[in-house]
């Protein structure tokens, strides 16, 4: 077992994980945080996004135990008193998903997005996505939903 | 998940005595290949130990001519950083093909470098950049540290610390992406020095070369001209099923001819 102490959008946790818990295992199973979601395992589809010490990753490439210490967000942590992420928000106002799998982990990488480049260009944006997979294919409504959030 | 035993080293040192006391024994850096080979189990270690917190290994420094970057400098770090798009901006382009931007965020040069890829980008650099691979015994000529496929010098008890390479007057990296895995199909580096040339291709053969023929000719006439009725050989050439070895050189030479014309003028 290791202890990982780990703050959690704002929330200090302290938890005792077997060696090969992966990170988004510790986030679902242990710690019910199940808006990060696994859809390919294999590092491939972006769904597991979060963010560790503010930048994006794939949570089920990296280990629980590799956490302690570090800073997390998920996609629990963006909304803040009762009100959505600006991001959020602009998937809501353009419909930017269909069946929602995917859309946790865009919305964290939308948001690294912003953060690091303030006004991206559509290509820009498209390439940051490259490691996202939509199965209903609405990539159209998502780049609308990130380009409305730039202003 | 596969199992093993987990453990943190926060000094170089406590890494390699705990590779000493492990039976087989992985090291962990960005985890980007690691772990997907773990779950697969086509890597079974006993023990994983991980040196991501070790931030001495984390830097880039300028030296003489030179540019040192540290193991665990990730992919994002490298693209991203005023030391390297200033003075080699084909690698700043080189690690920014890697993967995609959340997998830039933990993969590493060292950990790129250590398991030697016959498709992974950074070999073709470090061999096109004069480079040394450091290590905690010793330092290796790039030429001399990658041996075959996923097959390098590195003895088992022995940490890449980093890379040095030496800065050249102009470079680029051109590369055919596998549009599926990002991997390099065919990947070229051309580094331009004030009195050489040096070329190292990925993704081709089983492990990164130099195309010593065309680097002389380039020498004496850095043009595109010299291209004309070149042959690439193939003999040696990966023939799977992304591409046969055929189409492999094929795309070599139009890599190398976009370099070439790139660099033409600098």
């Amino acid at each position: 077992m290791v202890k990982v102490n780990v703050n959690i959008n704002n929330q200090a946790y302290s938890e005792d994980v077997e060696d090969n818990t992966l990170l988004v295992e510790l986030l679902r199973d242990k710690l019910s945080l199940t808006g990060t979601h696994v859809g390919c395992d294999t590092s491939q589809c972006g769904a597991c996004v979060i963010h560790i010490n503010g930048d994006s990753v794939k949570s089920c490439t990296v280990l629980a135990a590799q956490v302690n210490g570090k800073e997390l967000t998920t996609v629990e942590g963006l909304a803040s008193q009762g009100q959505l992420h600006s991001i959020q928000k602009s998937f809501q106002n353009n419909h930017a998903l269909q069946c929602g799998f995917c859309t946790p982990g865009l919305v964290m990488s939308a948001v690294d997005l912003l953060k690091k480049n303030k006004s991206p260009t559509e290509s820009e944006i498209r390439e940051w996505f490259e490691g996202h997979i939509c199965r209903c294919t609405g990539y159209k409504n998502i780049i609308k939903a990130v380009q409305e959030a730039i202003t | 998940m596969y199992n093993f035993r987990y453990h943190k080293a926060s000094t170089i040192e406590t890494a390699i005595s705990l590779i000493e006391q492990s039976d087989d024994p992985k090291i962990l850096a960005g985890g980007h290949t690691l772990i997907p080979t773990l779950k697969q189990r086509l890597s079974q270690p006993t023990d994983i130990i991980d040196i991501s917190s070790i931030d001495e290994l984390k830097r880039i420094t300028l030296g003489e001519g030179n540019v040192t970057i540290g193991a665990l400098c990730t992919h994002a770090h490298i693209s991203n950083s005023p030391e390297i798009t200033k003075n080699i901006p084909g690698l700043a382009d080189l690690a920014k093909q890697i993967g995609d931007p959340q997998v830039r965020h933990k993969g590493t040069v060292g950990g790129s470098i250590a398991n030697a890829d016959p498709a992974a980008d950074y070999p073709a650099a470090v061999l096109a950049l004069n480079g040394e691979v450091l290590t905690s015994k010793e330092n290796h000529f790039a030429a001399n540290f990658f041996i075959d496929m996923f097959e390098t010098a590195l003895k088992s008890n022995e940490i890449i610390t980093g890379i040095r390479l030496q800065i050249p007057k102009s470079s680029t990296y051109k590369k055919f992406r596998n549009p599926a895995s990002g991997y390099a199909m065919v990947g070229v580096f051309v580094a331009r020095y004030d009195n050489d040339v040096r070329i190292a291709v990925t993704g081709a053969s089983s492990t990164v070369y130099r195309m010593e023929d065309i680097e002389g000719m380039l020498k004496s006439s850095f043009d595109n001209d010299i291209m004309e009725g070149i042959e690439i050989d193939t003999t040696d050439f990966n023939d799977d099923i992304h591409a046969s070895a055929k189409y492999r050189g094929v795309i070599l030479k139009v890599l190398l001819e976009e370099a070439i014309l790139e660099l033409k003028e600098t």
